[in-house]
C-alpha cells in the first residue's frame, strides 16, 4: 500500500485501523502512519525533481548549480513530507516532520561552511606542511623555502603570557562576583565585563600599544605588548564563563562546608572550585581559542618580523595569524610559495587550537566530579 | 561534649521581614528536641540561627541571645566559623561533596580545615564516625568510591558521619528524613537514639510520628498568617505535647484538625 493510497483510505487524523503491518495483523497503534522508508523516498523524489529542474535551467547557461539544486530539493522535501504526512498521519505528526526537516536542514547548512573551510585549509595547507616549515624562520628567505617556526614560537609565547595574565585576574573576578560581590559594585563590574566582551580587538591592540608607547616611546613593538592586548580580550571571556560555572555549584555544598566549621575562603578553594573545575577549564580553553587567532591587535602591538625572537620583552615578535597576513599581503616571487606558506600556517593554527581543546577536554574529564558506584 | 542551649527573646529577620519573633527556649544537653509546625512557620529558620548558618543568606540577621553553655553565639567578636565547629548540622537533602570519596567526605571537616592528621588517626576517625552513623558495614569495602554513588539514605547517613567526625557539641538536623524511604528513616531514627548519649540533638520534622518516636521534648511553632512572623507556641515534654497540650492550636495541629 503506498502513501497516496493510504491517504485516500484514511481521513486526516482519524485513528481508523487502515494500515496492515507486515505480519498481516492489523494494529490500531500502527495505523495511519507513513512507513519508515516513505520519507526517504520523498527525499529522493524531491532531490531528483530539483535536479531535473536545474538541469533544464543549466542548458541555458551551461553551468550546473549543484548547491542550488540541493537547497531547492531540500525545501521541496520539507513541503512534500509535510503534505504527505498531513494527509496520512494528521496535523501533529505533519508538524513534527516539517520541524524535523527544518532543524536537520539548518544543521546541514551550518555544517557546510565548516566542512568547506576545513577541506580548503587542509588541502591547500598540506603543500608546505613539511619539516622545513616547522624548523626554520623566514630570515633571509625570499621566494621558496622558509618556515614559520618564529611565528609558532611567538604565538605560543604571547598566548601563554596572555593566559598567565588573564586566568588569575579573570578567575578571581568571577569568584568575587559569585561569592562576595553584592550591590552596586558587583553590578558595575558585571556591566563593565559585558562592555569589555564587546571591545573590538583592534581597540585592544591600540590600547596596549598606547600603554607601552607611554613608557618606551612611540614605535615600540614588544611581544609582551601583544600579550597585554590579548589578555584584554581574554579576561572578560574567562570572567563570564567561570562565573557561570561557579553559579552552577549548588548552595547546599557551600552550606555543608560552612556547617562543618570551614571558613569561607577554604570553602571556595576546596569545595566550590574543585566542583566546578571541569567547566572552568573548558571556559579557559575556549577563551584561549578565542584570542589565539587574533591578528589586528598583534599587528599593532607586537609588529611582525622574519626572525626568531624568544624574548617577550625585547623586539618585535611574529605570530601565526600575522604570519598568514604578511605572507598573503606581501606576495613575492613566486607568489605560490607565499600562498602555500600562508595556508600551511593557517592549518598549523587550527591544529594548535584543536590540540588545546583536546587537552582541555582531557583535563576537564580528569577533574570532573565522579558519580561511580 | 554535650552542651545546653538557651535562647532569649530571639527575633530573626530577612532584611526587614520579621520571620521569627520572640523565641524563648531552653534545650537540655543529651536530649532530643523536635521542632514541629506547619510549613513556613520558621522552624528551619530558627534552627539555622542556632549555629549561625542563618547569616549565610544575604540580608538575614538576628536580634536577641543564643547561649550555648552560657556563651552568647551572637556576642561581639564571636567567629561564626568557631560556632559552627561546635554546632554541627545535617540538611534536608543529603549533600555529600561530589568531588570526594566516601572516606574523604567523612574527613571533610578535618581536611577542608587543613588540619594535619596521620593516616592511622584518620582511619580510626573514619571508622568511628561511620560506625556512629550505622554506615560502616555497608561501605567499609568501598571507602575510595565517590560518596555520590551511595543511595539517598546512605548519603544522608554519610552526611551525619561527616557532621559527627568533627565532634560537635550539638547536632542540628533539618528534616533529615524527608527525602528518605521508611527503612532509611528507621535507620536514622535509631541513630538519633544512639547519638543522644553524646550529643544535644535538635531536629526539625514534618512527621509528627517521628517527633513522638525520637524526641524527649517538642516545640510547636505556628504562624498567624502569611507575612506574619512565626512564633514558638508551646514547648514541653513530647508526651505532654501529643497527649495533653495546653494550647488549643497545638492540640489542633497534633490531632490533625489544623486548618
Amino acid at each position: 500500500m503506498t502513501a497516496t493510497e493510504t491517504a485516500q483510505t484514511s481521513a486526516p487524523g482519524s485513528g481508523t485501523p487502515g494500515g496492515t503491518p507486515k505480519g498481516g495483523i492489523p494494529s490500531a497503534l500502527t495505523a495511519g502512519h507513513l512507513k519508515p522508508r516513505t520519507p526517504w523516498l520523498i527525499l529522493v523524489g524531491s532531490l531528483a525533481l530539483s535536479a531535473i529542474v536545474f538541469g533544464v535551467l543549466a542548458t541555458g547557461t551551461g553551468e550546473y548549480n549543484w548547491a542550488g539544486a540541493l537547497i531547492v530539493g531540500l525545501i521541496v522535501y520539507a513541503f512534500a513530507v509535510w503534505l504527505f504526512s498531513y494527509l496520512v498521519e494528521g496535523r501533529r505528526r505533519a508538524t513534527d516532520r516539517l520541524v524535523t526537516a527544518i532543524v536537520t536542514g539548518a544543521f546541514l547548512l551550518a555544517m557546510a561552511p565548516l566542512i568547506s573551510v576545513a577541506y580548503t585549509v587542509v588541502s591547500l595547507g598540506l603543500n608546505r606542511f613539511d619539516l622545513e616549515f616547522f624548523t626554520s624562520s623566514m630570515r633571509n628567505v625570499t621566494g621558496e623555502g622558509g618556515g614559520a617556526l618564529h611565528a609558532i614560537v611567538g604565538t605560543l609565547l604571547m598566548t601563554g603570557a596572555a593566559a598567565i595574565i588573564s586566568i588569575p585576574i579573570g578567575l578571581m573576578t568571577s569568584i568575587y562576583l559569585v561569592e562576595y560581590g553584592r550591590g552596586k559594585l558587583a553590578r558595575g563590574i558585571t556591566f563593565l565585563v559585558d562592555v569589555m566582551t564587546g571591545i573590538p580587538s583592534i581597540v585592544a591592540g591600540l590600547f596596549a600599544y598606547a600603554l607601552f608607547a607611554l613608557f618606551f616611546g612611540p614605535g615600540i613593538r614588544l611581544g609582551i605588548a601583544g600579550a597585554v592586548a590579548l589578555s584584554i580580550l581574554m579576561i572578560p571571556v574567562v570572567v563570564r564563563s567561570s562565573e557561570e560555572m561557579l553559579r552552577l555549584v549548588p548552595n547546599e555544598l557551600r552550606e555543608a562546608s560552612y556547617a562543618l566549621g570551614v571558613p569561607k575562603w577554604l570553602t571556595i578553594v576546596k569545595v566550590v572550585l574543585p566542583t566546578s573545575i571541569a567547566g572552568i577549564v573548558t571556559g579557559i580553553m575556549l577563551s584561549i581559542a578565542r584570542v589565539i587567532g587574533e591578528t589586528a591587535p598583534l599587528l599593532i602591538a607586537a609588529g611582525f618580523t622574519q626572525s626568531m625572537n624568544y624574548n617577550l620583552f625585547e623586539g618585535r615578535m611574529q605570530s601565526l595569524p600575522v604570519y598568514v597576513y604578511t605572507q598573503y599581503a606581501n606576495q613575492g616571487n613566486p607568489a605560490s610559495a607565499y600562498l602555500d606558506r600562508a595556508w600551511a600556517a593557517a592549518l598549523t593554527l587550527i591544529l594548535i587550537v584543536m590540540l588545546l581543546n583536546l587537552a582541555g577536554r582531557l583535563i576537564a574529564k580528569f577533574f570532573a566530579p565522579k558519580f561511580g558506584r | 561534649m554535650s552542651k545546653r542551649i538557651e535562647v532569649k527573646d530571639l527575633n530573626v529577620y530577612y532584611s526587614k521581614f520579621l520571620a521569627v519573633e520572640g523565641v524563648n527556649i531552653e534545650i537540655e544537653p543529651r536530649s532530643v528536641t523536635a521542632f514541629i509546625g506547619p510549613s513556613g512557620c520558621g522552624k528551619s529558620t530558627f534552627l539555622r540561627t542556632l549555629n549561625r548558618m542563618h547569616e549565610v543568606i544575604p540580608g538575614a540577621r538576628v536580634e536577641g541571645e543564643v547561649l550555648i553553655d552560657g556563651d552568647d553565639l551572637y556576642g561581639p567578636g564571636v567567629d561564626p566559623v568557631l560556632v559552627r565547629r561546635q554546632v554541627g548540622m545535617v540538611f534536608q537533602r543529603p549533600n555529600p561533596f561530589p568531588t570526594m570519596s566516601i572516606r574523604d567526605n567523612v574527613l571533610a571537616g578535618v581536611k577542608l580545615n587543613n588540619r594535619r592528621m596521620s593516616k592511622s588517626e584518620a582511619d580510626t576517625l573514619v571508622e568511628q564516625s561511620l560506625q556512629g552513623a550505622n554506615l560502616w558495614n555497608e561501605v567499609k569495602d568501598r571507602l575510595d568510591r565517590p560518596g555520590s554513588g551511595l543511595s539517598g539514605g546512605q548519603q544522608q547517613r554519610l552526611c551525619i558521619a561527616r557532621a559527627i567526625a568533627v565532634s560537635p557539641d550539638v547536632l542540628l538536623m533539618d528534616e533529615p528524613c524527608s527525602a528518605l524511604d521508611p527503612i532509611s528513616t528507621l535507620a536514622i531514627e535509631d541513630l538519633i537514639e544512639e547519638l543522644k548519649q553524646d550529643y544535644t540533638i535538635v531536629i526539625v520534622t514534618h512527621n509528627m510520628q517521628q517527633a513522638s518516636r525520637v524526641s524527649d521534648k517538642t516545640a510547636f511553632f505556628n504562624i498567624a498568617g502569611t507575612g506574619k512572623p512565626g512564633k514558638l507556641i508551646e514547648y514541653s515534654d513530647t508526651t505532654t505535647i501529643f497527649s495533653n497540650p495546653t494550647v488549643q492550636a497545638t492540640e489542633d495541629y497534633v490531632s490533625g484538625r489544623f486548618g
